[in-house]
């Protein structure tokens, strides 16, 4: 099912003044896949993410989406390109009200699709419709996560960029989102790229995956793979899941 | 088994003996505040030494009102406002079960009556009651008058909140009218309603309104785009001598200035907005500041264009588009084209209505604007920077048009002022016009053009108000101003303000965006501009 390279990332160095966080890394994300990056606190995912989106840019390396060079663009450029990106702590515009939030999701587009993609992302989230008018810092987490994923779309992205959706939630909002997850990219061939902490929920969910340590990626693999590989159980999963 | 509390803690003091402490506590607090401030002062006397004069009697009565009105706020007030906060319902000024004791129906009879007679009574109040009790009579007419107000609003109340904006727009278009007509019957000419009116018109009215439209440009720049600007009156003055400087030297009309200035004070809110880019919160305010100190030096410094600190005197006036002119020497002067009697009055309530309508166009183009995508980006920028970055906004341009929208309008009410005035000096654009404005909107609810209108009018009308406060020299003695005490009393209500309400008066924000229901919600909003 993976159509040709869509994010090829090459020998990406990323500092935080004089501290590497990012020791050169490799990863591949092609057309129409679900690809997770999974790894423990402070591995460097969160960085990776940003990077992608040029804040903070790499300073060695470099990242190209559907064959453009965009290391050195800036941020709003690079959203331009069609990556749109839920960010770590969602990231939502708490005054402002669930429609106009997805209105901002929108504005590359300058609302000309809007309606249209508002029923799609309401299908898909339907608990956002009842919320509609109400501002997004009064909504629960697992609909803050639900509003940030769906703002992103309404960008029309070509890549989705997932930090941490899982964080925070109950199980069963959890799984929601997952199959939310999953059934964009089945029916509408979404390719998703997805930094998660949750490693057994990512790892089923994923076509492919990295385990990243220490600003390295140390492993990769499909899911499957991953999930059976004894050293990602010891450090992950054993009594991590249920 | 069963956890038993610690005795100390469920004994309840009794409130009669708490506030007897708290009143000794707050004593002993003034006494070391004040003992310096209040107890010695230095002074001078006949040989021109410094010597200190000693004031105990004055010190122990501001202790002892101190420790009183502790003793009475603790043992009376706190009791009461706690079983009030019980049925909290808020009417938007107070706790309902505060207001329908405050507002009567007898009361406001009593109030009616009060005013009624002693308005009849205006002229012979002096000669019944002698020039002390006089004072005392007018301002207990005042006070029944502002009562009767407040009591006809409360119960309207649900009425004005529905109708808020459309009420305040055909208020503030009657005004000057009810104002001459009142003040025409009151002293039975015509020409007399005329000159009377000046006052009210010119420093309520006018002065209110410039305060209200530089606190909704501003408003662009804080409320909707979130940037502390600190620095706003220096668009103002851009603004200000733009008009001043191009209107005494090349004698253009005001009608092409006022878009010049405006369009400089916008060029000059980009040239701040620059080196600000990066800035947010705290550094920005500081530099913001800054520059607001810079172009005030740079008018005093400037001697051969700005006249420095003595200003640029002789603006022309304004002229009802070239048609009719307000120069009592030129031909086509009001009072010739419409065949009335001379008064200045008309200039004041012409440049009223000017400003109203330079008001109604901030209203309406903020109104627009948060409609538009730019407008929601500058919400959305307000709210998280890096979230609107990876939405594909550029924020750079989002901050420039902010800045150079909200100083647009700064630009707009400067030249205004100078036209008003017919003199400008940097007197006029120091910092405190800027902490004033800025003052007004916090008040007023960051984002709410109804609230800031409100914040304005407390704060600006509060002021001029103090000036009629002129029975207060007979109990203080003829020294006493109560105007200069307008920053204490600003800052006192500035504190309860933000202790009763901290988001300001109207601290909720009205969502621009609705799904198929957009005519049954967003009236209240679009009214304000149409009117």
């Amino acid at each position: 099912m993976a159509g040709a390279t869509l994010l090829d990332i090459k020998g990406v160095q990323t500092y935080y003044g004089n501290i590497r966080a990012l020791n050169g890394v490799d990863v591949t994300v092609n057309q129409g896949e679900i690809v997770a990056l999974i790894g423990a606190n402070g591995a460097g995912k969160s960085t990776l993410m940003m990077t992608i989106f040029g804040a903070p840019r790499a300073r060695a390396g470099t990242i190209t989406f559907a064959g453009t060079n965009i290391t050195q663009m800036p941020t709003h450029e690079i959203a331009r390109m069609r990556i749109a990106q839920s960010p770590e702590g969602r990231r939502i515009f708490p005054r402002m009200t669930v429609m106009e939030n997805l209105q901002m999701g929108a504005s590359l587009d300058n609302l000309q699709h809007f309606d249209e993609d508002a029923e799609k992302v309401f299908t898909l989230f339907p608990r956002l419709k009842e919320r509609i008018g109400q501002r997004g810092g009064t909504l629960s987490g697992g609909e803050q996560q639900m509003l940030s994923i769906a703002r992103a779309l309404m960008a029309r992205p070509k890549l989705l960029l997932l930090d941490e959706p899982s964080l925070g939630l109950a199980p069963l909002i959890v799984k929601q989102i997952f199959d939310a997850i999953r059934a964009l990219n089945k029916t509408q061939g979404l390719t998703v790229f997805l930094v998660e902490q949750n490693a057994f929920g990512a790892l089923k969910l994923a076509d492919r995956g990295y385990v990243m340590v220490n600003g390295n990626v140390t492993m990769s693999g499909t899911g499957k793979e991953l999930l059976a590989n004894p050293e990602v159980r010891a450090a992950y999963l054993e009594g991590g899941h249920h | 088994m069963a956890v038993t509390a610690s005795p100390e803690r469920d004994i309840v003091v009794p409130p009669m003996q708490r506030a007897f402490r708290e009143a000794l506590y707050a004593g002993a607090i003034a006494l070391g505040l004040f003992v310096l401030f209040i107890g010695l002062r230095t002074d001078q006397n006949i040989s021109n030494e410094l010597i200190l004069v000693q004031r105990w009697g004055l010190l122990a009565l501001v202790v002892i009102l101190t420790a009183v009105g502790r003793f009475l706020y603790v043992a009376y007030a706190q009791p009461f406002l706690a079983s009030l906060k019980v049925a909290d319902v808020a009417t938007g000024l107070l706790p309902e079960s505060m207001a329908t004791r405050f507002f009567r129906i007898p009361y406001l009879f009593a109030a009616i009556i009060i005013a009624v007679a002693l308005l009849a009574l205006a002229g012979s109040l002096d000669g019944l009651l002698g020039p002390d009790l006089a004072g005392y009579a007018r301002f207990l007419r005042a006070l029944a008058i502002i009562y009767a107000v407040a009591s006809v609003m409360f119960y309207f109340r649900s009425f004005i909140h529905d109708h808020f904006s459309a009420l305040g727009v055909s208020a503030l278009a009657l005004y000057p009218v009810v104002v001459v007509l009142t003040l025409a019957l009151y002293s039975g000419s015509v020409a007399g309603g005329f000159q009377g009116s000046l006052k009210w018109v010119d420093n309520f009215g006018i002065q209110i309104l410039i305060y209200v439209m530089l606190a909704w440009g501003l408003n662009i720049v804080i409320g909707l785009a979130g940037l502390l600007d600190l620095g706003y009156v220096a668009f103002y003055a851009v603004g200000a001598y733009a008009y001043a400087l191009l209107g005494t030297h090349f004698g253009l009309s005001f009608w092409i200035l006022l878009p010049a200035a405006g369009c400089m004070a916008a060029f000059w809110g980009v040239m701040l907005g620059f080196p600000v880019l990066r800035l947010r919160g705290d550094y920005l305010a500081i530099v913001t500041l800054a520059f607001g100190e810079i172009i005030r030096l740079v008018l005093i410094n400037w001697r051969e264009v700005t006249n420095g600190s003595a200003g640029v005197s002789g603006i022309p006036k304004v002229s009802f588009f070239g048609l009719i002119s307000f120069n009592v020497s030129d031909p086509n002067y009001i009072a010739k084209v419409l065949n009335i009697a001379t008064s200045s009055a008309y200039y004041k309530i012409f440049l009223y209505y000017l400003i109203l309508g330079l008001c109604l166009l901030t209203a309406f183009v903020t109104i627009r604007l948060r409609r538009l995508p730019v407008g929601r980006a500058w919400e959305a920028l307000r709210e998280d920077e890096i979230a609107c970055r990876s939405l594909g906004i550029n924020t750079t341009t989002t901050k420039l048009t902010a800045f150079a929208t909200g100083a647009m309008f700064g630009g707009f009410a400067g030249s205004f002022f100078a036209a008003r005035q017919g003199f400008v000096s940097p007197e006029s654009f120091v910092f405190l016009e800027s902490a004033i404005v800025l003052a007004i909107v916090v008040l007023g609810g960051m984002g709410s053009l109804p609230g800031i209108a409100v914040a304005a009018l407390v704060m600006i009308g509060g002021t001029e108000a103090l000036r009629e406060l002129d029975f207060l020299k007979r109990i203080f003695g003829p020294d006493f101003t109560p105007e200069l005490y307008r920053m204490l009393l600003f800052g006192m209500a500035m504190v309860i303000v933000m202790l009763w309400k901290p988001r300001g008066f109207v601290g909720s924000r009205e969502p621009t965006a609705f799904l198929k229901k957009r005519k049954a919600v967003s009236g209240s909003f679009t009214k304000e501009g149409h009117g």
